[in-house]
């Protein structure tokens, strides 16, 4: 493990991404993305009585899953990466109270799945042998934390995003067959100002920029070298911005890049305006989608860069603005 | 162009970019939805006053009848979907605040009836009730100190 550049990190034995598992709720299961995820549940509350529980179970039972379909056992996991955006991560701390794990909560909003995996990475270049990550998030609980009840007649603007319901995991091993995790460009926080916090997309979109244009410089590759360059949730509005700061600083990203937020909906058959986000977001649609597409070569160079809005619903009220952080994780076989 | 050459440039290139509400069409479903709410307000005074009820009667049986029903739909998970196409027009009326009461009560009932229903009920219609009542006692200081001196304003 060597640093590159400004603030690239390049593995020495890459690790491998063993196993991968996601669960969605009912409304991803209706995006073009639902024949790729593990499990698709019926309503928001799976047999529980507040929507704290149910993703504490969803992140709890996609955890299972992935354990299960690794083949390993809960005893040869070294440590545990998870997060999840309720206050004090309930979410992760509760679903995984009964694994056994050693156990790091982490926070970086919506880009806490990539953070997760960064760091089990890191580990997996010294002392773990399996490393684990989960995060999750749940539209109803969200909405709950950070805005209004659900039963509220009002309307959303259409730079708001939809946060995801479902969780994604994965199980990082030291050795293996590929996908690798080659290299990681853990991002700086940039705030350029915006203070409307339903307009994310564009309060994340520098720091996405920001890191991989870092990226670029760090390693010496251009867009071309990926096959897709993946942000977690930036939305439509965040990823046409992106588009044209790319473009400013000299790199032309149209044709490779996308975003899970867009990724993951039916902009126009669902309503769910500018796109998907929240910690779910990128962790469901890598787990789900990206990874069988890594698996099945159709990608073999992946730049996935999760964006997080570093924000509480305190902060915006006091009217303070949202600086964003995007995490870039270099993912090849 | 570069869009985040300094933060007062970004903040105006977002913007720009950023998708408006489609203004006309909120509008219009907002006038006649609001309208529709207003004249079913006005059948029931009407009702109400043929069944010999006097005015300030009739106007809290509208009141409560309104409130009912929108409480009601609320619970049925029908008020959001017709809050999200009317938007002001479900939303200025009786019919709006009777909402706003109810979402965070059915919202925090996880938490317990005490700190959860009874605590959160108002978190959104607090400021209405906050504000208008201290308007009123505004508003009625002023009509005692005029009509003290008898000048009478109504």
């Amino acid at each position: 493990m060597k640093k590159i550049g400004k603030q690239t990190i390049l593995f020495d034995n890459p690790p491998t991404i063993l196993e991968c598992a996601s669960i969605v709720g009912p409304k991803e299961a209706e995006g073009p993305l639902c024949k790729y995820f593990d499990q698709t549940l019926e309503d928001e509350f799976w047999g529980e009585k507040s929507w704290e529980k149910a993703e504490s179970k969803i992140i709890k039972e996609t955890v299972n899953l992935v354990i299960s379909k690794s083949g390993i056992s809960n005893q040869e996991i070294d440590i545990c990466f998870a997060g999840d955006l309720l206050n004090q991560c309930i979410s992760s701390n509760f679903g995984l109270r009964d694994t056994n794990v050693p156990f790091f909560g982490v926070f970086g909003a919506c880009s806490t799945f990539v953070e997760s995996m960064s760091l089990s990475a890191i580990c997996s270049e010294s002392f773990a042998n399996y490393s684990l990550c989960a995060t999750s998030s749940h539209f109803c609980s969200a909405e709950k934390q950070f805005r209004f009840p659900l039963e509220l007649g009002n309307q959303r603007p259409q730079s708001a995003q939809w946060t995801v319901t479902g969780s994604g995991s994965a199980i990082i091993s030291k050795t293996g067959q590929g996908p690798y995790i080659t290299a990681i460009t853990p991002g700086k926080i940039v705030d350029m100002g915006i203070k409307d916090a339903n307009n994310m997309g564009a309060a994340m979109a520098p720091a996405f920029a920001d890191t991989l244009v870092t990226h670029f410089l760090d390693t010496g590759r251009t867009p071309n070298y990926y096959d897709a360059i993946i942000s977690g949730d930036l939305g439509y509005v965040g990823k046409d911005i992106v588009i044209d700061i790319m473009a400013s600083q000299g790199y032309n990203i149209k044709s490779n890049y996308n975003d899970c937020g867009i990724l993951i909906f039916d902009k126009n058959k669902q309503d769910t305006h500018s796109g998907g986000s929240g910690c779910g977001c990128a962790a469901t649609v890598f787990s789900g989608y990206l990874y069988k597409q890594l698996q099945e070569k159709k990608i073999k160079r992946l730049l996935l860069i999760a964006t997080g809005a570093l924000m509480n619903s305190t902060s915006s009220h006091q009217g303070e603005s949202i600086p964003g952080i995007a995490h870039a994780i270099s993912i090849e076989i | 162009m570069n869009p985040v050459e300094s933060k007062q440039e970004y903040q105006k290139y977002v913007e720009e970019k950023s998708p408006n509400s489609p203004i006309f069409k909120n509008c219009f479903n907002a006038f006649w939805v609001g309208g529709l709410i207003c004249t079913i307000g006005q059948i029931i005074l009407n009702i109400c006053k043929e069944r010999s009820f006097d005015t300030a009667t009739s106007g809290t049986i509208v009141s409560i009848l309104l409130i009912g029903i929108s409480a009601f739909l609320t619970g049925l998970n029908l008020f959001n979907k017709i809050g999200k196409f009317a938007g002001a027009g479900s939303l200025i009326p009786i019919t709006g605040f009777a909402n706003s009461i109810v979402s965070p009560a059915m919202e925090y009932k996880s938490e317990g009836y005490v700190m959860g229903v009874g605590g959160k009920m108002f978190t959104v219609a607090g400021p209405v009730l906050v504000f208008g009542i201290s308007a009123s006692i505004l508003v009625g200081i002023i009509y005692l100190i005029f009509s003290t001196q008898s000048i009478t304003l109504v």
